[in-house]
């Protein structure tokens, strides 16, 4: 039973990946029309809220860190939330930011975009609690296998930096995973968002607190 | 005149050590702030509201004083004085006296300005690369650890405040209001100060 759901799990993920790299090449061509003082004034603009070099800013809310996520990853984020398919039920107001900056983004822009943060490589934001990091680290490799929990290196990459529709984990803030890792089924009803669901839920408070601290310091 | 009142707010600084201060609104460190800042520190211009501002805030502006990093010419003129024999542990009491102490709203912006200042608060402007506010002060306004309170305040210290990162003053100021700042127009920093000034 658990192994034959980690196997369909997956093949889920590997058709995923395998759907992605199709999906990138007709995207190169897109990127052609942006100019580069356009990107840097929009790069510019997502920096003031996602910190400098895209590392994350903790503000009323965590806004995550971009630097290094998939080129794929962001771009269909970026598509959740003007589709209304990604939400911040918790805070109304934060879902409304991210539609409210997707919504004027041209397919082009996007592209160049999400190209400019994945190439960024700044050290980890930092300030989770140091003691539970062992802890998260074991989760990360392992899973829990008494709760159907696979491990995360799966489907994340052994290092944490994801690949095209997985996103990287590697550096990510802490507050922001651990929000996300709880709100899952109510927050992501995006096309890949199912393939956390049960994950996400078979994950307790202290667990989901250890393994986000634990990729958080990851470089 | 305005000289006078300045030495004996240092001369009063200078005399006073006083450890805890919670308690105390009649103890001299407090005074030697509340007559520049207004009685119950709810902002007398120049000197703006400190009442309900967050801690952490009030300690960075504090250490910024002192440090000389928040350079604009109120700040010299005033506040680098008012900070010259401030100890750290006295700084920090204060900053936990004052915001504890409820806020009153000032409530001095342009009334028909206030719509506009309040869209761009929520939604900022995308298309001209203006955030929204409320991402890091929040939905009221209220602000968040380092992250001041907004609403309420002075509509003349806030579109000052505004208007001078755009100049290039105190450009050392935490990530990301200079950058902020200096994408506003005197009118959008006009409708954001009336907006925010009606806050409660
Ligand atoms: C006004 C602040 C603000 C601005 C400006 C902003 N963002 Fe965001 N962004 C957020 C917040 C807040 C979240 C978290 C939303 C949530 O928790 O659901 C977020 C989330 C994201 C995510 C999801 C990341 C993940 O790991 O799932 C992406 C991608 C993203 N933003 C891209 C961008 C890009 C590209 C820009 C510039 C065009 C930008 N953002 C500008 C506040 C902002
Ligand atoms: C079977 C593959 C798979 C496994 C195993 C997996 N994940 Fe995921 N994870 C995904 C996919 C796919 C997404 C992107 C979902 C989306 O786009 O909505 C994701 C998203 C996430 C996110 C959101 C990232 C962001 O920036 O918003 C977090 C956090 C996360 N996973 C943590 C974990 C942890 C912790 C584990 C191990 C306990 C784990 N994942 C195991 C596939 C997996
Ligand atoms: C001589 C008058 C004067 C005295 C005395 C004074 N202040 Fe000020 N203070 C000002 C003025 C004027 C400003 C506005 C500076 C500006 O325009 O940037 C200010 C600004 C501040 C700010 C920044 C507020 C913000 O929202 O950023 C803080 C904090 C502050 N004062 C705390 C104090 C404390 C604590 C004391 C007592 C130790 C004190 N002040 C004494 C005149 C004074
Ligand atoms: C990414 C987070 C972030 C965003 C978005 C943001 N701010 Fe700020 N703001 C801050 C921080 C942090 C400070 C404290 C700066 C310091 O300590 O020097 C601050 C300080 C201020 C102050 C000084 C208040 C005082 O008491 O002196 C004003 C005014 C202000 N912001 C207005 C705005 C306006 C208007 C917007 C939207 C156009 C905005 N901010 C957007 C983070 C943000």
């Amino acid at each position: 039973m658990k192994v034959v759901r980690l196997r369909s799990l997956l093949q889920i993920a590997v058709l995923a990946v395998a759907f992605s790299t199709a999906a990138r090449a007709s995207d190169e061509k897109a990127a052609a029309g942006v100019s580069q003082r356009d990107l840097q004034a929009k790069v510019d603009y997502c920096e003031t809220c996602h910190g400098l070099s895209a590392r994350g800013f903790i503000g009323f809310h965590p806004i995550p860190r971009l630097a290094g996520q998939p080129v794929e990853y962001i771009e269909n984020e970026l598509k959740g939330f003007v589709e209304h398919k990604r939400e911040n039920k918790e805070s109304p107001s934060s879902t409304n930011i991210m539609f409210n900056v997707g919504h004027v983004l041209s397919p082009a822009m996007i592209h160049a975009l999400a190209t400019h943060f994945h190439d960024l490589n700044p050290k980890p934001f930092g300030g989770a609690p140091k003691e539970i990091v062992a802890a998260g680290k074991k989760i990360f490799d392992d899973g829990v296998p008494s709760a159907d929990v696979p491990a995360c290196g799966t489907c994340h990459g052994a290092d944490a930096k994801g690949n095209g529709a997985f996103p990287r984990l590697a550096g990510q803030l802490y507050p922001y995973i651990v929000t996300q890792l709880t709100n899952w089924a109510k927050e992501r009803a995006e096309e890949n968002s199912n393939i956390m669901a049960p994950i996400a839920h078979g994950l307790t408070k202290s667990q989901i607190e250890a393994v986000a601290a634990y990729v958080s310091y990851l470089e | 005149m305005k000289l006078l009142r300045l030495k004996s707010a240092v001369l009063a600084i200078a005399f006073s050590a006083v450890s805890s201060l919670a308690g105390h609104a009649e103890s001299h460190a407090i005074r030697n702030c509340t007559w520049c800042h207004g009685t119950s520190a709810q902002g007398y211009l120049p000197a703006p509201r400190l009442a309900g501002q967050k801690r952490q805030y009030l300690e960075n502006q504090l250490v910024g004083f002192s440090q000389h990093t928040r350079d604009n010419p109120f700040s010299k003129q005033y506040m680098w004085f008012a900070t010259a024999s401030l100890s750290p542990k006295t700084a920090h009491d204060l900053a936990i006296y004052f915001s504890e102490l409820s806020p009153k709203p000032a409530e001095d912006g342009n009334q028909q300005l206030a719509a506009m200042g309040r869209k761009i608060y929520q939604d900022g402007i995308p298309d001209s690369n203006i955030v929204a506010c409320i991402a890091c002060h929040g939905p009221n306004a209220e602000g968040v650890r380092e992250i001041p309170r907004l609403g309420g305040l002075e509509f003349s210290y806030l579109q000052r405040r505004l208007e001078q990162w755009g100049e290039g003053y105190n450009k050392t100021a935490m990530h990301p209001m200079p950058h902020v700042a200096s994408q506003l127009s005197a009118k959008q920093i006009a409708a954001l100060a009336s907006y925010l000034s009606f806050i409660k």
